[in-house]
């Protein structure tokens, strides 16, 4: 077999798993610690004062890479629910379910500081503007996903009930990314595109996808941190698991 | 230094959503380290139960 594809079925084994996420999670958070770092002096000392936002734009640095987290872990979560559902992959139910709280967090963030922006440059905290109101979904949607998955004894069957309703719930994320071409609302239009040219300076856009690239790194170290402890619980009775607990006197029977 | 902390008339909307970006994502990083030791004190506890049970 192709040695990617024998390392990827590796991977599904938890406790391979355990241990290949054990060494990453430092790293992870050392490489965000450090883009954050980048991405914030960038982003408070380098880039310009917007012309027409004053400072008020830089909110900016933390509004959009969570948004687009918010998304990215919704995404995630729907592939790995598919998986768990399709081919019964225990890690895969794992990494659905890890993914969902730090989603949520990331919604959650981008709400809260969208609010803080939306006062001084629109004038009002709230709006039921389509962008604003789909993202309001999206946090909901976590928050089903976590009440499901929290409210079934059985963690597999959890796993997979919650799944199945993340994978429903795909159905608004074109509707976050859009809802700003579709309703010509309030909320901005996109100013940051993978295919085709940003509209936005270099100086106030390297510090953006630094923060893009930090809020990634965070996002799997969070994952792989959350699926550990996951996997801990579900094999709990399994013998690798057994392996890692500080040997006792009674363990030589 | 004060003009810079004053975000010229926007420090009340652009210090609290910097708060707001680190006290939520250092929550979501701590709360994996909580569950982590309280499953392997759980996982444990029944370790020592189940010895317990077999050799009287």
């Amino acid at each position: 077999m192709n040695p990617l594809v024998l390392w990827f079925h590796k991977l599904g084994s938890p406790p391979y798993f355990y241990s290949f996420a054990g060494r990453w999670i430092p790293w992870l958070y050392g490489i965000a610690l450090v883009a954050a770092a980048f991405g914030f002096y960038g982003a408070l000392f380098t880039a310009p004062a917007d012309y027409q936002q004053g400072d008020s734009f830089r909110i900016m640095y933390v509004h959009v890479p969570c948004a687009w987290m918010g998304l990215f872990a919704y995404l995630f979560m729907a592939v790995n629910g598919f998986i768990a559902l399709v081919w019964r992959i225990k890690l895969s139910e794992t990494l659905a379910m890890a993914s969902a709280p730090i989603g949520a967090a990331f919604t959650f963030i981008t709400l809260v500081t969208g609010s803080l922006w939306g006062k001084p440059t629109w004038g009002t905290w709230w709006t039921w503007d389509a962008r604003l109101t789909s993202e309001l979904v999206l946090l909901f949607l976590y928050f089903g996903v976590i009440g499901l998955y929290h409210a079934i004894e059985d963690r597999r069957q959890a796993a997979r009930a919650a799944a199945f309703l993340a994978l429903i719930g795909v159905v608004n994320l074109p509707i976050v990314h859009y809802s700003v071409i579709w309703w010509n609302t309030l909320h901005q239009g996109q100013t940051v595109s993978l295919i085709g040219p940003s509209k936005i300076a270099p100086s106030m856009l390297w510090p953006l996808l630094t923060l893009a690239i930090a809020t990634h790194m965070y996002f799997f170290a969070s994952l792989f941190a959350r699926a550990r402890v996951a996997l801990l619980e579900l094999e709990s009775g399994k013998e690798w698991v057994r392996a890692l607990l500080p040997v006792t006197e009674t363990s030589h029977d | 230094m004060t003009d810079f902390l004053a975000m010229h008339g926007y420090a009340a909307y652009v210090w609290p959503a910097y708060a707001v970006f680190a006290i939520v994502l250092f929550a979501d990083a701590i709360a994996p380290v909580f569950a982590r030791r309280r499953i392997l004190r759980d996982i444990a506890a029944r370790a020592r139960r189940a010895a317990s049970r077999k050799s009287p």
